[in-house]
């Protein structure tokens, strides 16, 4: 069946009428005391990640300048981009939710950076990130479908180097600083913050205005290599952990089991991404910080899928089922329970079926 | 006119935990912060329909379970997005082990 991505089309109705606009999502049954532990918020693992991330990008990119133009600093700047266009990703993320520090300001401080550096105004994305956990993978309410279907691929080649993401990014600030809103966010934020919104892309245009002026006048790159253009030719780590999310699970169903996909990851992976390989997890149960996804991975094991071995082993299984669903966009993957896990709970569409 | 009703046992719900509370047709939060207060409210978030009895409970704030909105339980106000809109919250008394509510 064919499907309408955007927020005000016949799929957006269509989701409120058969009841996917609904509470009801099943959840994992966790005792009270161990949930209460596992939400628990502390400063020491955000400060220390965001120590040892500032502390990387000021090595990566005074590296690069100190060595410029030598062939060396290609790769100092290709890793200073993953951490500003990919780790800064899940630092919006993680502090978007409020759970990376115990201390509030921490929290807003990283998140207007982070938000600054994904290009993604953060009250609008707030809001946007906020329906994505209400109506996951929801076809015409989710705001947030990474992998849309038929799959293009050339459009995911695309944004692999963040070009489609980059021009919305732009776009919106734009249409933002003149003092308007676009369709799709008026539909879901507030329009209490559509000031801030304004304000925000004003002074973040400044901030552009004046990097390019000093590319101009120093008749260099390097401001335009510190600010804006990783963001393009670093988020590709995002891209490729962020496909893994839902890609080639089910769409309009109501339990997070069944559209979202945990996957073991390296060390260096899960420092960029935050722990988000644990996503099914994270979907379930949003308020437990990144540094308690394993723990809370641990107690929910008898009831959900197995996760994926590796990167590696998510796309063996995902790829096979994008490729699919450039023709067939009703084929998602349905991956077996353990015998100890409550049924899955697929939601009206099922239902109706 | 208000009653008072009683609702829980002080030791129903431990110090900075939140428990529901359901009286008539109407849903409640009794919160109880790490001073040993007592608090009500509303118990559904203001943003969407989502109950705050899987919520965080901060000193004497509770934290929605869904979008992490704070509210603060003495006030009902809300403190973070995404909700806007403040909280209902009803006066509560403690005594005899008993937690009262007037609603
Ligand atoms: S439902 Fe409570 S903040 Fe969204």
């Amino acid at each position: 069946m064919a499907r309408d991505y955007s927020m005000t089309g016949p799929d957006a109705r269509r989701a409120v009428a058969s009841g996917l606009v609904t509470e009801k999502w099943y959840r994992t049954p966790i005792d009270r005391k161990v949930m209460k532990a596992l939400m628990k918020r502390s400063d020491q693992p955000a400060t220390r990640d965001t120590v040892l991330l500032f502390g990387l990008m000021a090595l990566f990119a005074g590296g690069a300048i100190a060595v410029m133009p030598s062939w060396w600093a290609l790769p100092l700047w290709l890793a200073y981009g993953v951490l500003y266009g990919s780790a800064m990703d899940s630092r919006w993320h993680e502090c978007g939710h409020g759970t990376a520090f115990k201390t509030r300001w921490k929290n807003s401080a990283l998140y207007q950076i982070a938000s600054f550096c994904m290009i993604r105004d953060p009250y609008c994305w707030k809001y946007s990130h906020a329906r994505h956990h209400s109506d996951t993978i929801i076809v015409g309410r989710d705001p947030e479908v990474a992998i849309m279907r038929p799959v293009m691929v050339l459009k995911m080649l695309a944004n692999l180097v963040g070009l489609l993401d980059f021009v919305d990014g732009i776009k919106r600030m734009g249409i933002h600083a003149s003092g308007r809103m676009l369709p799709d966010e008026q539909d879901y934020v507030a329009p209490v913050f559509h000031p801030k919104t304004v304000r925000t892309s004003r002074i973040w245009l400044g901030i552009y205005a004046v990097t390019v002026a000093a590319a101009l006048v120093f008749q260099s790159w390097v401001p335009l290599l510190l600010i804006g253009l990783p963001r393009l030719f670093g988020c590709w780590h995002m891209v490729l952990t962020g496909w893994l999310q839902h890609g080639g699970l089910a769409d309009n169903v109501l339990d997070h089991r069944l559209n979202c996909r945990t996957v073991y990851m390296n060390p260096v992976s899960r420092f960029i991404y935050w722990n988000m390989n644990y996503h099914v997890e994270h979907h379930m149960f949003p308020l437990v910080p990144f540094s308690k996804l394993p723990e809370l991975h641990r107690a929910c094991a008898w009831d959900f899928p197995a996760p994926n071995a590796s990167i590696r082993d998510g796309y063996a299984e995902m790829l096979p089922a994008l490729w699919r669903q450039r023709t067939d966009p009703d084929f998602h993957l349905r991956r077996p329970l353990p015998e100890t896990a409550n049924p899955y709970h697929d939601g009206p569409a099922a239902q109706a079926a | 006119m208000a009653d008072w009703v009683d609702a829980i046992a002080t030791t129903d719900v431990d110090a900075e935990d939140v428990i529901r509370f359901d009286h008539g047709s109407r849903t409640f939060v009794i919160v109880r912060d790490h001073e040993d207060n007592y608090y009500c409210t509303d118990g559904m978030c203001t943003h969407e329909d989502v109950h705050l009895e899987d919520g965080l409970v901060v000193e004497a704030t509770i934290e929605c379970p869904k979008h992490s909105s704070i509210f603060d339980c003495a006030s009902g106000e809300v403190e973070t997005p995404p909700a806007c809109e403040n909280l209902c919250t009803y006066p509560v008394k403690v005594e005899g082990g008993r937690v009262f509510v007037e609603i």
